[in-house]
Order: C-alpha cells, then sequence, then structure tokens
C-alpha cells in the first residue's frame, strides 16, 4: 500500500514516496510521482484518497505560487506547514472533505535550518525530525527511531532511507516496487537515484 | 432418512457437543459411590475423559458472542490481545524477549505478566492472543514432554513439541482458541525456533516477533540481526527490539524479560523497565550501551541547521 518517509539531516531534507497508483487490487501506474515541488525550497509528498490527492496537491501548489507572485517573497516552510494545515482543517468539516496525508520537507533561508511537517488528513500538524505516513511506518518508525541522525550527512541520510525501504520490501505483504526520492538544502530541490 | 442427513450435516463442532452431553448423561448411570473408586479420578472405563463444552448448538460463535471486542466493545469477556514477543536463532543459541502488559480493551489490566512459559528446563514458549489459551496449552504441552522422556529416554525435540502443539491446536480450529506463540529450545540438532499459532500455522525460522507491536520489533530487529552476534550483542538486540515496541506501540511496554538458550538449557538474564531502557538504559549488563535508548537522548545537542561559517560565528558570538 501507499508508503512514505522523510527526514532531516545537516541541512536537508530527504522525502521519498513510493511510485505506484493502485485501485482496488489493481496497480495502474508504477512510475507515479507523488512529491510535488512547491517552491524553490520546499516538497510535499501525498497520499489517501485517490482523486483528493492530487486535487489538494494541486490547490496547494497554485496558492503557493499565488502568495510568491503577490509579495515577490515566498512563504517560508513554517507559514506553508501553518496555510496547509488551515486547509484541510476547514475541508474536515466541509460537505466532502479531502482525505489526504501530507509530509511537508523545506529548507528555511532565514534560519538555515532544514524543516519536516507530518500532517495528516485531519488536520494534524506536528514537526519532527523524521516521519511516515501508511503501513510503511509500522516498520520504519521503530528503526528510525534507532538509527536517524539530524546531523548525517546526505550519504549517510540516503543509507538510513535505505534501511526503510528495505524493511518494509522485507515485511510488508503488499510492499510498494518503487520510491522516487527528492531532496531540499540550501541550493533547492532535486531528485536523487537511490 | 432425516437422521442420515442430520449426522452428515452436523459441524465438527455440533458433533463434540452431542457427543459431550451424551457422557455427561452416562456418567449419571454410576452412583456417588462409583467416584470413589480408583483414587477418586473418576472411572476411566469409558476412555479418556473429554473437555466439557457449553451446551449451546454452535459453541464457537457462542464465544465469538462474548469475547468479540471489534463488533461489540461492550461484551462481557476481553481476551487479552495486544502483546510484543520475539525470538531469534544466532550462533550462541536463542534469544526469546517479551513484553509484559496485559490490556482488555484500552484498559491496562497488568505490567506484570509472564509472557514467557517454562516449559522445561530446555523449553520455552512465548505468549501472544489467550493468556489463558497459551498459559494451559503450553503447561499441558510441557506434560507430554516429560511423558515422552519417560517412555523414550531422550528428551524431545523442539520440532516434535511444536508439531505436538500445533496439531492439539489445529484439532481444536475453528472454536475459539487465540494463540500466537513461539516454541524455543536446544536439542540434539541444536537451537532451534518454531512459530505455531491457533490457525494450525506452525513455521521453522531464525527469526520471529509475535503480536501487535512486532512491526516495531522487527524494525529493529532485522536491521540489526546477524547470525554471528555476540551473547552479549544478541541479548543486547533483543532487549532494544521489546524497548522499540514498548515505545511505539500502546498495547505493549512495561517490562521487557529477556531468556537466553543454550545447550545446557535456558537461562533467565533479566527483566528491565521499559521507562528505565528509555531514560537510562539496561544498566550494567553485557552488551549495554551506557546509556538510555530515547531518541532524545540520543540526538540530544545534535542539530539539523547548516548557517554558512560567518552566519554560525555571528550566532556564537552572541551567545
Amino acid at each position: 500500500m501507499e508508503t512514505s518517509f522523510a527526514l532531516i539531516g545537516k541541512g536537508y531534507v530527504i522525502v521519498a514516496a513510493d511510485t505506484t497508483a493502485a485501485r482496488s487490487i489493481v496497480k495502474m501506474k508504477i512510475d507515479e510521482d507523488k512529491i510535488k515541488e512547491l517552491s524553490s525550497h520546499l516538497l510535499m509528498a501525498y497520499s489517501g484518497e485517490p482523486g483528493d490527492t492530487v486535487q489538494f496537491a494541486e490547490y496547494v501548489e497554485r496558492n503557493i505560487r499565488l502568495y510568491q507572485i503577490r509579495n515577490l517573497y515566498p512563504l517560508r516552510p513554517s507559514a506553508a506547514a501553518s496555510w496547509i494545515r488551515r486547509s484541510l482543517a476547514e475541508s474536515l468539516r466541509s460537505r466532502k472533505p479531502y482525505s489526504v496525508n501530507l509530509l511537508l520537507g523545506g529548507y528555511d533561508l532565514a534560519t538555515h535550518t532544514p524543516n519536516l511537517y507530518w500532517i495528516d488528513y485531519l488536520g494534524t500538524l506536528v514537526e519532527v525530525p523524521f516521519a511516515a505516513h501508511g503501513y510503511g511506518s509500522y516498520f520504519a518508525l521503530s528503526l528510525l527511531d534507532r538509527y536517524h541522525d539530524p546531523e548525517a550527512s546526505v550519504e549517510e541520510g540516503l543509507a538510513t532511507l535505505k534501511r526503510c525501504i528495505d524493511e518494509v520490501s522485507k515485511r510488508l505483504v503488499v510492499s510498494p516496487g518503487k520510491y522516487k526520492v527528492k531532496i531540499v538544502d540550501k541550493d533547492g530541490v532535486r531528485e536523487l537515484e537511490i | 432418512m432425516n437422521t442420515f442427513v442430520q449426522r452428515f450435516a452436523e459441524s465438527s463442532a455440533t458433533k463434540q457437543i452431542l457427543a459431550g452431553n451424551a457422557s455427561v448423561v452416562e456418567d449419571d448411570d454410576f452412583s456417588d459411590a462409583a467416584w470413589g473408586s480408583e483414587a477418586g479420578f473418576g472411572s476411566l472405563a469409558k476412555g479418556v475423559p473429554s473437555f466439557m463444552i457449553p451446551s449451546v448448538p454452535d459453541p464457537a460463535s457462542f464465544l465469538r458472542l462474548h469475547t468479540d471486542d471489534h463488533a461489540d466493545p461492550s461484551c462481557r469477556i476481553k481476551i487479552q490481545h495486544g502483546t510484543t514477543t520475539l525470538a531469534f536463532r544466532f550462533q550462541g543459541g536463542v534469544i526469546v524477549a517479551v513484553d509484559s502488559r496485559a490490556t482488555a480493551g484500552s484498559y491496562v489490566a497488568s505490567g506484570t505478566v509472564k509472557k514467557v512459559i517454562e516449559i522445561n528446563p530446555y523449553l520455552l514458549g512465548t505468549m501472544a492472543g489467550g493468556a489463558a489459551d497459551c498459559q494451559y496449552w503450553e503447561t499441558y504441552l510441557g506434560m507430554h514432554c516429560r511423558l515422552h522422556e519417560l517412555r523414550n529416554r531422550e528428551r524431545i525435540s523442539v520440532s516434535a513439541a511444536s508439531k505436538y502443539l500445533s496439531n492439539l491446536v489445529y484439532s481444536y480450529k475453528g472454536m475459539g482458541l487465540s494463540m500466537g506463540t513461539m516454541i524455543c529450545g536446544w536439542d540434539k540438532t541444536g537451537p532451534a525456533v518454531f512459530y505455531v499459532d491457533s490457525d494450525g500455522t506452525r513455521l521453522k525460522g531464525d527469526l520471529f516477533s509475535v503480536g501487535s507491536g512486532s512491526t516495531f520489533a522487527y524494525g529493529v530487529l532485522d536491521q540489526g540481526y546477524r547470525w554471528d552476534l555476540t551473547d552479549a550483542e544478541a541479548q543486547e538486540l533483543g532487549r532494544r527490539s521489546i524497548y522499540a515496541a514498548g515505545h511505539r506501540d500502546a498495547f505493549s511496554g512495561n517490562t521487557c524479560n529477556l531468556y537466553h538458550v543454550k545447550e545446557n538449557g535456558w537461562e533467565f538474564i533479566g527483566n528491565y523497565d521499559i521507562t528505565s531502557l528509555h531514560y537510562d538504559g539496561p544498566g550494567n549488563v553485557a552488551g549495554s550501551p551506557g546509556h538510555g535508548y530515547g531518541y532524545e537522548l540520543r540526538v540530544e545537542g545534535h542539530s539539523a541547521s547548516n548557517p554558512p561559517p560567518e552566519v554560525a560565528q555571528a550566532i556564537t558570538a552572541e551567545a
């Protein structure tokens, strides 16, 4: 099933999400990118109800862009997280709420600090050093408690991410095949190969 | 004809009730005096006595009606479900580690449960699922392992013992038994671990974890496991994995009980408070890291900030 991970390291956030789009018991697509680049220094991995996910992600993407056009500077990660949380919280009490879970990773240029936010469809927002959504979280969180280091280099961070992916592949019955991995640091966002 | 159809249309469960009821009726034929014969153990004239079964059409659904708290959270009997247990085989024997929490729904009923059942000096069983089912049937298994010793003048193999249990629970399949257990020991073939559950599954393997916290235990266990672990490293891995589950799973926790099975039988290594493991670590024991297992402790003072040198200097000057 859908799984996403994210973790911070020394001056960066790595965000990873599986690339399968499934409907019922069928894999409809195996190379779907479920991590949006919201701005030059902001990444968002989304998962949840099919349909809602992309709709909500694009809604967020356009509003973040609108803010940047109006004000000539982008939202900082913490502000973007607050805005997204509020959008979900308002949606939750509407007639048809978005069922979307998010991992928001950003690099705050003002404080030179990477930030990671775990957000769920109920509008829970929490800043964390590492995070996971989906069934993978049951295997990865205890592993990250043991191995995660906020001062890890990119290579070490990727090695820890690899541990999570390997563990989920090893133990989860319906484990996803491939993952897309993106990183955000002071130089912006880019994709990584694992 | 009707009785003919009925005989073959019955579920195995209803057949057993009818059989059970029949023997109860027959017992009434004996006067009270007859119970005093054979040293007060009752008459075995009708063969080996069997279990009493509730006098309802389908005992399995009767049990489910009163124990299934998914369907009915206000059901009268709550069976202990939340648990973390693990066992793994390595170069130095078998490590068995379990938590000690018993929950009934969202209530922590006990924090001092012994989830390792000492079947005999060479065999250990773990307890997940129904506490009574595991306790009773594993003790019963111990009795039959002793009979095997007396009859065959040698200890029962772990394989045979686990198969005895799996055949036994399989004969009760569909009647509401709930157990997920690891039978661990050392026999002629060396260290051995078997997973046996109440579905009738029996698996031989190197590494198992059972219970609601098993995924969290696996996360740490799989990543740290090697065949050539030293005794100290293996004990530490067992402890650390149960801690991980106790920390992340609401239905596991309180304390960790650790056992090590070696060639000359099992040895109890210790009981560790999971909160103490979080803040202070296991204390002065083999394999101890010398500090608490908690994430916050481990990364204290670490920062992911990465300011350029001139900014970093300004920050330190300010402080």
